[in-house]
């Protein structure tokens, strides 16, 4: 507990822009959310991590007031959430898949029928669709979009009124590489300007790329919370150095200064260490270095170590 | 209710509703297609015809087709080469009377294939010997018989199917529109994503049963501009605009058994078949294809479970019936209640999303 406590006020606290107390939900036997409580404050982009499962959605869906909590409360800009709150909806942006769209109709008529919803003009549905790079699909049906597309668009809807508080249901789930980081650029280009910004998803380097703090989330429950670099840090695991085979011997290698232990499988020599600086040091006077590769802990080995990486649907 | 969110939905929803191909083809083509198939079926229906076989010349036969040349519009005579071919013409049903005259003696072979023209048959061929006889006592007749019937002079088989066809179409539009757009904007999480926007839930259904009701008078002006062409000789009576008000009602009852399917159903497949189920008993007991006057009473009862017969009965009386206006007010009420009905159902089962 006290290094959670010491994570959470890493970030200096702003005023909360959302505040979940407490938060439980459970469908008949299933508790999929099971006591939550998370802050978020103006400005931040935080992330909710988990497998399938974990009861991210939910917790989402709760917290955007979609879903009404069994327990606990939920407030975004100081106003509840539940039951629907006129006051509070044209505050707040939703992506929450990329096929909630009206059929038939282009991107362009898309994003301004939803633009009409919140009272937002034309044409600031078209500069949106400029911002999210989709001007050149303008007159092209939703059917017709590309997975990474249907996201922007969704994404463009979310944002089409210029909210303060941005929620983002796995936008980049069921996406190529590519078509990944190009989304990230347009997710990372969301949160300036003090807006603030909550992301479900199951990838770590995404995570660890767009978000100041990160929830890991299982069974119901936050497991970690935190930035991603001092969740990291707290792990306390060993780097890897790896050299293709043949380098050096398993056992010389071994008995490097600061190694704890060596493995070659015939394709790489991988030495765990605490100290890379001094291993690489002694490596290098055997005049092994070439292709080297150094791994520290990532945000994966926090996940897989408060997870565990049994096979879980 | 706010209108700028109704007017930007409802032009949304009509552009998606009329790029969606197979939704039109449905809404308009299907239906006037049908209209094609009656009119050829029963377009000659109106007076029935008989079809009378002769090898040898029947002089009675003749005598009254001279004396009366009405009854040329009611019996066509077709000669045969030998009694064996009349016979086999009138299995087949290609004649359906083989008549010969032998001096004082009138006969007819018929089949009883077909027992409504056999019935006919007799009943031609009785009252002409019956007249002949008269004629040949030289007696005065005491008595006259004038038949009229009481329709418009132009009633023909078009006037009763027209507003049947059309209220088939309206309700498969109707039934199947709601239902649909409610299991996929479920399906798809627009219904979600609606409820987190501002928009008031009352203006997107507004919008929704505003599409609905421009598209059956687009349906309503398709359907009577084609059939009062020539080809099908539609003639519209007095009160025939009462249809528009009738079209609205019948709509609005429709839309609501569709809520009401698409609140149940949790699959397109089942939304889909549900639908069928109610729209085609309904086609048939409402009486689209068929008029229920010869039905057995059950199925008269029967058939004013389905919103559908009120909409034929209101349409009917105004469109071919020449009732006046008032006559259709007892039919908008009854469509109106059903509308209430099934809308209030459908809220109280409505579901948000698919879990």
């Amino acid at each position: 507990m006290e290094v959670r406590w010491a994570l959470r006020s890493y970030r200096p606290i702003m005023a909360h822009t959302i505040r979940a107390t407490g938060l439980r939900k459970r469908y008949g036997a299933v508790r999929a959310v099971d006591g939550v409580s998370l802050e978020a404050g103006e400005g931040e982009f935080l992330g909710v991590l988990g497998p399938n499962g974990a009861g991210k959605t939910t917790l989402l869906e709760m917290i955007e007031g979609l879903r009404e909590p069994d327990e606990g409360e939920v407030t975004v800009l100081g106003l509840p959430v539940w039951p629907r709150n006129a006051a509070l909806l044209p505050r707040i942006g939703v992506q929450l898949q990329a096929t909630s769209f009206f059929e038939r109709l282009t991107a362009r008529e898309q994003l301004r029928t939803f633009a009409s919803l919140y009272g937002a003009s034309g044409a600031r549905a078209d500069a949106m669709l400029e911002t999210v790079g989709l001007a050149a699909k303008a007159d092209t049906r939703v059917e017709k979009l590309s997975g990474g597309q249907a996201q922007r668009l969704s994404i463009a809807c979310a944002l089409v009124h210029d909210p303060e508080v941005v929620f983002l249901d796995e936008p980049t789930a069921a996406l190529d590489p590519q078509a990944r980081r190009n989304l990230w650029d347009v997710l990372r280009a969301i949160s300036t300007g003090g807006r603030t910004v909550v992301l479900t998803t199951h990838s770590m380097d995404e995570a660890e790329t767009l978000c100041d703090r990160v929830a890991i989330m299982d069974e119901g429950r936050v497991l970690e919370l935190g930035p991603p670099a001092a969740l990291v840090r707290g792990l306390d695991v060993p780097a890897r150095v790896s050299v293709p085979s043949g380098r050096l011997p398993r056992a010389e290698a071994a008995a490097l200064p600061g190694a704890l232990d060596a493995a070659d499988d015939g394709v790489s020599l991988v030495v765990s260490t605490r100290d890379p600086a001094a291993v690489l040091a002694a490596m290098g006077a055997r005049d092994a270095l070439d292709g080297v590769q150094v791994r520290g802990a990532t945000l994966e080995d926090v996940f897989l170590h408060r997870i565990g990486r049994e096979y879980r649907a | 209710m706010n209108t700028g969110v109704v007017r930007s939905l409802t032009r949304a929803l009509f552009v998606g509703f009329v790029r969606d191909r197979a939704a039109l083809f449905y809404t308009l083509l299907f239906p006037l297609f049908f209209l094609v198939v009656f009119a050829g079926v029963f377009g000659s229906a109106d007076s029935p015809r008989v079809e009378v076989a002769r090898v040898a010349p029947v002089p009675l036969l003749d005598q009254a087709l001279a004396h009366d040349p009405g009854l040329r519009d009611t019996i066509e005579v077709t000669a045969y080469r030998t009694p064996e071919a009349a016979v086999r013409a009138v299995e087949k049903g290609d004649a359906d009377a083989f008549a010969a005259q032998d001096g004082g003696t009138l006969s007819i072979r018929y089949s009883v294939a077909d027992r409504v023209q056999s019935g006919i048959v007799q009943s031609l061929f009785g009252g002409l010997t019956q007249a002949a006889n008269r004629a040949a006592t030289g007696e005065r007749p005491a008595y006259r018989l004038e038949a009229r019937q009481v329709e418009d002079a132009s009633l023909s088989a078009i006037q009763f199917f027209t507003p049947g066809l059309l209220g088939w179409a309206l309700s498969m539009a109707g039934v199947f529109g709601a239902s649909t757009t409610l299991v996929t904007w479920r399906k798809n999480g627009l219904l979600r994503r609606l409820r987190l926007s501002p928009a008031p839930l009352r203006s997107v259904f507004a919008a929704r049963v505003l599409v609905s009701l421009v598209t059956a008078l687009i349906q309503l002006a398709v359907f009577l501009g084609v059939a009062l062409l020539p080809v099908f000789g539609l003639r519209l009576t007095g009160a025939w605009w009462m249809s528009i008000p009738l079209v609205l009602a019948g709509v609005l009852a429709f839309l609501g058994i569709g809520m009401l399917v698409g609140a149940w159903a949790r699959t397109q497949e089942a939304a889909s078949a549900v639908t069928q189920l109610i729209v085609l008993p309904m086609a048939f007991l409402g009486g689209s294809f068929f008029p229920l006057d010869s039905a057995p009473g059950w199925m008269r009862t029967l058939s004013y479970v389905f919103p559908l017969r009120y909409l034929n009965d209101g349409m009917l009386d105004v469109m071919a019936r020449g009732l006046g206006p008032a006559s259709a007010l007892p039919q908008i009420a009854a469509l109106l209640a059903v509308a209430v009905v099934t809308s209030l159902a459908a809220a109280r089962i409505f579901r948000w999303d698919a879990t």
